[in-house]
């Protein structure tokens, strides 16, 4: 494996409510190297979604840093963090927050808005972005008309039309029936070992996280456990992911 | 780089087919209001302001508000046209005209009555109001009893038409022609010859005189050499600014216009707030994922301020072409007012001027951008991990 991609050291974010101050993560150091595929686990309320909220670049910590890539990340201003999003990072959500009145492609074209690409470059990263997630033939259509397993993986479409280094994922399967939970994370497998994205995804499902490579346990705002899963883990959801991309 | 398309904020607007109806319908009949009582106070201004030159000076008894109580004997209107600053026509002779002004009270078309300016010109009169145009008919023959009558009064009064025979009292003249002043004060008049109406209600002189001067200086000299010569007590007004001090009449309109409006919109900017404040919070996920896509505060504050300002330019436009129809179909007719100078019927027409329909536009655009910049505002500053948190 590379060099660290994610340095977290000694992040603490506190929330004040009136008088009272919450602690939600207590002196976090992390380290998630390039190309790996981290698994965030814990009780809910645990902090798993505040820190990686935090790595994402759309919140800061009140005390600590974090580094991603050549990024201070806790240190940018607004605009400059946006920009750095804008470039490096990839979202996905629960809830695969696609913008309803835009179609499957106009969604996946949205973070290109915001390059220097022209339209027919774009129109190239689009096709190509929704071809990966098996989708070329939906293009056309609008969140409302496809199914939440094609939802999301227009979400995943969107995450990568930019070419970002990470992927951070909340929840990714949390909404889906198995299947299309299966489908989900066969392709940030995929993503994970044959784009060489560095992926983290924050999960409640254990079968979703022994698929990735690392399983961290965060509980009340502390690092719980850390644990490297085997190389194996990988080959089996390679192997997956080519019997449902036959299927497609 | 691009910012957050158009088209995102345009179909949003049509997914939210009911409350952006609604909202565009308030905004619309706000404009269409608005235009419809500046149109009246337009076609009043008209009357007035584009009544009347610069270089024409009225001359008046001095003290006088209006023609009607003015008096000029016959002997001061050599002495006035001789004046210096007094322009000569081709026959050297003064482009001046001594004119009387008597009010009538005159059957109307739609039954009751009401006072008409009837004027006395000579010749020279109608070379002074360059605007004004024989409609039908013919001009009038001096000492034969017989008037011209504008095109206005003659839709509103009885027996005004080309061939019909106008009475009042004992008097009686036949209608001879029509004529249009183009919306100046002289659409609202009857003319005649000033010598045979001297005869006919038995004056021994004339209410003004009208002179041309060749420019600003001369007609300086005029006005001062009036004012100085002891003899004859008379004062001269420039005559668009007599006509500028009777539209006392359209200024109360214009500001009742504009009152009205600006409340309304007012209203109609608290629609738009509200209706962006639903777009907004019922789409604070989608927002916050675009922030967090990379979109800056900016961009997301100029998308909301845009849908905003879209959807009342979609009113205001609907509100133009409701105004047209508005004074189109149900304002057409020429209308009448009193002339609280005079006492006699104003005669104006609705006037829906491009400009005013620009107003309205830009008004309904204002309406739009004040109206959307504090949902938007919410739009830009929410936090992003806050709002991804929202449900729905
Ligand atoms: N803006 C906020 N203000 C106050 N408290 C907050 C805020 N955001 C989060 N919290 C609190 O921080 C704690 C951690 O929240 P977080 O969302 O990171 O948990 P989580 O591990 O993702 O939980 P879950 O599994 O339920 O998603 C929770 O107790 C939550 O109530
Ligand atoms: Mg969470």
């Amino acid at each position: 494996m590379g060099k660290p991609l994610i340095r977290i050291e000694n992040v603490v974010k506190q929330y004040t409510r009136d008088t009272q101050v919450l602690t939600v993560l207590d002196g976090l150091s992390l380290e998630v190297e390039e190309g790996d595929f981290v698994a965030l686990m814990g009780p809910s309320g645990s902090g798993k979604t505040t820190l990686l909220n935090l790595v994402a670049g759309i919140d800061r910590p009140t005390s600590g840093t974090i580094h991603v890539g050549d990024a201070e990340v806790s240190s940018m201003s607004e605009g400059a963090l946006a920009r750095w999003r804008s470039q490096h990072v990839g979202f996905i959500f629960q809830l695969y927050n696609l913008v309803p009145v835009l179609t499957a492609f106009e969604n996946v074209e949205l973070p290109l808005l915001l390059t220097r690409l022209s339209k027919a470059d774009r129109r190239r990263q689009v096709e190509t972005a929704l071809g990966v997630v098996g989708l070329s033939d939906r293009m056309d259509h609008y969140p409302r008309q496809l199914s939440g397993g094609q939802e999301q993986r227009v979400a995943i479409a969107r995450a990568i039309a930019t070419d970002p280094t990470l992927l951070v994922a909340d929840e990714p399967t949390g909404d889906l029936d198995a299947r299309s939970g299966e489908e989900i994370l066969v392709l940030l497998e995929r993503l994970n070992h044959e784009f060489g994205k560095t992926v983290v995804m924050v999960t409640h499902d254990p079968k979703a996280a022994a698929r990735a490579h690392r399983l961290v346990h965060l509980d009340k705002g502390v690092l719980k456990e850390d644990v490297r899963a085997k190389e194996a883990a990988g080959s089996i959801g390679l192997a997956a992911a080519v019997e449902v991309s036959a299927g497609k | 780089m691009l910012g957050i398309p158009l088209k995102y904020n345009v179909r949003n607007l049509f997914v939210r087919k009911v409350t952006t109806s609604l909202t565009v319908a308030g905004i619309a009949l706000v404009v269409m209001v608005f235009l419809c009582v500046m149109a009246l106070g337009e076609g009043l201004t008209r009357v007035f302001t584009a009544s009347g030159s610069d270089r024409n000076v009225l001359v008046l008894r001095q003290n006088s508000q209006s023609e009607l109580q003015s008096g000029i004997t016959r002997d001061q209107v050599p002495l006035v046209e001789t004046l210096p600053g007094v322009e000569k026509d081709a026959d050297g002779k003064p482009l001046a005209s001594a004119e009387l002004v008597v009010v009538l009270n005159l059957e109307k078309r739609e039954g009751g009555s009401s006072n008409v300016t009837i004027r006395g010109v000579e010749e020279k009169g109608w070379k002074l109001r360059p605007g004004i145009r024989l409609t039908e008919g013919r001009m009038f023959s001096p000492g034969a009893s017989e008037v011209i009558v504008s095109d206005g009064v003659s839709r509103r009064f009885k027996d005004t038409n080309v061939g019909e025979e106008l009475h009042f009292g004992a008097y009686r003249w036949k209608v001879v022609g029509h004529f249009d002043a183009g919306g100046t004060a002289p659409d609202s008049e009857i003319w005649t010859d000033v010598e045979g109406m001297i005869n006919t209600f038995k004056r021994n002189g004339y209410s003004s005189v009208l002179a041309r001067t060749p420019d600003r200086a001369a007609r300086d000299l005029f006005v001062a050499g009036l004012s100085s010569d002891p003899r004859l007590a008379l004062e001269g007004k420039v005559e668009r600014t007599y006509y500028d001090e009777q539209t006392a009449t359209a200024a109360p309109i214009k500001f009742l216009g504009l009152f009205v409006g600006v409340v309304m919109a007012i209203g109609a900017c608290f629609g738009a707030m509200n209706t962006m404040y639903a777009a907004v919070s019922s789409r604070t996920r989608e927002i916050a994922t675009l922030r967090a896509l990379g979109f800056s505060r900016l961009s997301i504050l100029a998308s909301f301020i845009l849908e905003s300002v879209f959807l009342s330019l979609l009113g205001g436009l609907l509100g133009c072409v409701l105004g047209v129809l508005a004074v189109k179909l149900a304002l057409s007719g020429v209308t009448g007012t009193t002339n609280f100078a005079t006492f006699s019927e104003v005669v104006f027409a609705f006037r829906l001027t491009p400009a005013l329909l620009l107003t309205g536009v830009v008004f309904s655009l204002a309406m739009g951008f004040f109206g959307g910049l504090f949902p938007a505002g919410r739009a830009a500053f929410t936090k992003i991990t806050q709002a991804l948190r929202q449900v729905g």
